[in-house]
């Protein structure tokens, strides 16, 4: 049996939370409740959006009622079998070079161990995806080994550059644009991870398993010329 | 040449804005759009076009801007504003005009809007709208995102806005009437989703206190100065959604309403929710405004979600047939109300 709640973020959207945690069954699960939901088209649901831990309805309560969204919900997830995994891998490169990597040093030393091992633990897994959220394209990814999880910078950076991979607690994800940001930056990727003019808009989605490529900074800076000129080819 | 608004001065933060995206927040985009689409559906209505129709947002202060077509036809709506026509550039007086009410400008006369009163934003309009291409199914600016509107960006000196009609149709004035766009000190919430975070005290303190608008406030949020709220399960959650009108408490503890341009997730824990009738008033708001909250059921919520969707779809019984305002005399009349109108929904322009 599956523990939850529902609550309520005001008369137009609810939120199915299954508690405060970062855990890969939730994940699942709240994944699953999405796209279940997300196929009946429903009237009267607006969009679903699916979280680490809960999944938000917006919805119009003039055309479906809360009560009536909170039943399905149930009946969803008592059937919920234990899902295939859908999601695509895709393989991103990252490049480390300390260049490009303002915290690897500061990283290795409250952990304990070299660069060169950040890089090899940082790369060796595939990431799930849990969420996209806070910034158009930006994806959760975990789970961090716990070799690597560290409190976030106790000043954020006001501005780090598009593509900053960054780590914090059991999380890292590759920034798609340049932002403010409290996480240690140990990398940057060519890839871009947004770009409206595409119809996919975000390269990744909720699901999806990622894995990091690492690269050298030529390498980087190949990449970064081509996906320049892949954006401008798209955009006209 | 194509017709266009020639931007000489952008005013204070100049955006175009619809009702904004929908079905794209599960990749990280918010919702965005105008952050009073009452007002934005008035000044579209005004001028003939569909009512969700991108229009320009204008805060505080409004833009100057050239006629680059043989006319156009253009209304704002929402703040009271002074809107200044002068016969051309070099010009320094000109006719002036008041919001809520269509006017017709030729082709190189220039437009001034000063600043808002009333709402902190006001929408213009123009006849046929933008030629602007939607991203992501709409024209909204996100400008964190540099997504969609004119460049991703607020309009700045020297932008050229295509627009779709390279002269305005020979058609009569039009103002609105009976439209209730006042300010509201009063915000009616529902609490959750996470009020069980924070102490009784506090939540009680929370609904009885007054917050006065920070300076800090922009299209994402407004920052509250006032009673603070006091954590009892910690200030860090694990990132959930955020929906419109939420009420924040990050570890300082002063609470902040995250409004169109709000992150679609975040892991601060959120008191209150304000209710969705509420959020177009709570988006006139202006800096320094003194407000307060008062908690209902959701149940009530909804039922006044009802009456202001009754309140929205009667917005073009609204828009009644006024004289033509060419002039300072015409606008002095409209302004004192001698002119008075009359509802007649056969006179309204055509909507959708």
């Amino acid at each position: 049996m599956t523990e939850y709640n529902v609550l309520a973020a005001g008369d137009t959207a609810l939120v199915v939370d299954f508690g405060n945690t970062v855990d890969l069954n939730v994940s699942a699960k709240v994944l699953a409740l999405a796209e279940r939901l997300n196929d009946l088209k429903i009237d009267g649901v607006i969009e679903t959006v699916p979280t680490i831990r809960s999944l938000s309805i917006y919805y119009e309560p003039l055309t479906v009622s809360a009560t009536r969204l909170e039943r399905q919900v149930a009946d969803i997830l008592e059937h919920l079998d234990e899902e295939p995994e859908t999601g695509r891998t895709c393989d991103i490169p990252v490049c480390y070079d300390p260049e490009l990597a303002p915290d690897l040093e500061h990283v290795a030393s409250q952990c304990n161990i070299d660069p060169a091992r950040v890089i090899e633990i940082h790369s060796s897994r595939t990431y799930h995806v849990y969420m996209l959220g806070f910034l158009p394209g930006l994806a959760y990814l975990g789970d961090l080994p716990p070799e690597l999880s560290l409190p976030r910078r106790a000043t954020p950076r006001p501005r780090i550059p598009a593509g900053s991979l960054g780590i914090g607690g059991k999380l890292t994800c590759i920034y798609p644009m340049a932002t403010p940001c409290g996480w240690h930056i140990i990398g940057r990727s060519p890839t871009p991870l947004w770009d409206a003019t595409l119809s996919r808009g975000a390269l990744l989605r909720a699901g999806d398993k990622v894995k990091f490529e690492p690269v050298s900074l030529r390498e980087y800076r190949r990449s970064r010329g081509i996906a320049a000129t892949a954006r401008a080819d798209t955009s006209h | 040449m194509a017709a266009a608004l020639r931007i000489l001065d952008p005013g204070l933060l100049t955006t175009v804005q619809d009702l904004g995206r929908v079905g794209y927040q599960h990749l990280g985009v918010p919702t965005g759009g105008a952050l009073d689409p009452v007002s934005l559906r008035a000044a579209n209505l005004l001028v003939g076009n569909r009512p969700i129709e991108g229009a320009l947002e204008i805060a505080y202060v409004g833009p100057t801007f050239v006629i680059e077509a043989d006319s156009a036809n253009l209304a704002c709506a929402g703040a009271d504003v002074s809107i200044e026509v002068l016969s051309d550039e070099v010009a320094t007086t000109g006719v002036r005009l008041s919001s809520m009410q269509s006017f017709r400008a030729q082709r190189g006369q220039v437009v001034r809007i000063g600043p808002t009163s009333g709402s902190s934003v006001v929408y213009l309009a123009v006849e046929g709208g933008f030629e602007i291409t939607p991203v992501l199914g709409s024209v909204s600016t996100y400008i964190r995102g540099h997504i969609g509107g004119w460049q991703g960006r607020a309009l700045i000196a020297g932008d050229v806005l295509p627009l779709r009609r390279s002269s305005g149709s020979e058609r009569d004035e039009f103002r609105v009437e009976g439209l209730d766009l006042s300010r509201p000190s009063r915000f009616r919430v529902v609490l959750g989703p996470q009020n069980t975070f924070f102490s009784e005290e506090s939540i009680e303190a929370f609904l009885k206190g007054e917050y006065t608008v920070s300076p800090a406030t922009d299209r994402m949020a407004i920052l509250l100065d006032g009673p603070k709220l006091e954590h009892t399960a910690g200030h860090d959650i694990i990132s959930d959604g955020i929906a419109l009108g939420s009420v924040q408490v990050p570890g300082h503890g002063r609470p902040i309403v995250l409004m169109a341009d709000r992150q679609t997730t975040g892991g601060y824990p959120k008191v209150a929710t304000v209710i969705s009738a509420d959020l177009p008033a709570l988006g006139r708001s202006r800096i320094g405004d003194k407000i307060s909250f008062q908690e209902i059921s959701i149940e009530e919520a909804q039922q006044l979600r009802r009456l202001f969707v009754q309140q929205i779809d009667s917005i073009p019984t609204r828009i009644v047939h006024g004289h033509r305002t060419g002039d300072d005399l015409t606008a002095g009349l409209l302004t004192n109300n001698l002119i008075s109108g009359i509802v007649d929904a056969q006179l309204a322009p055509p909507v959708e």
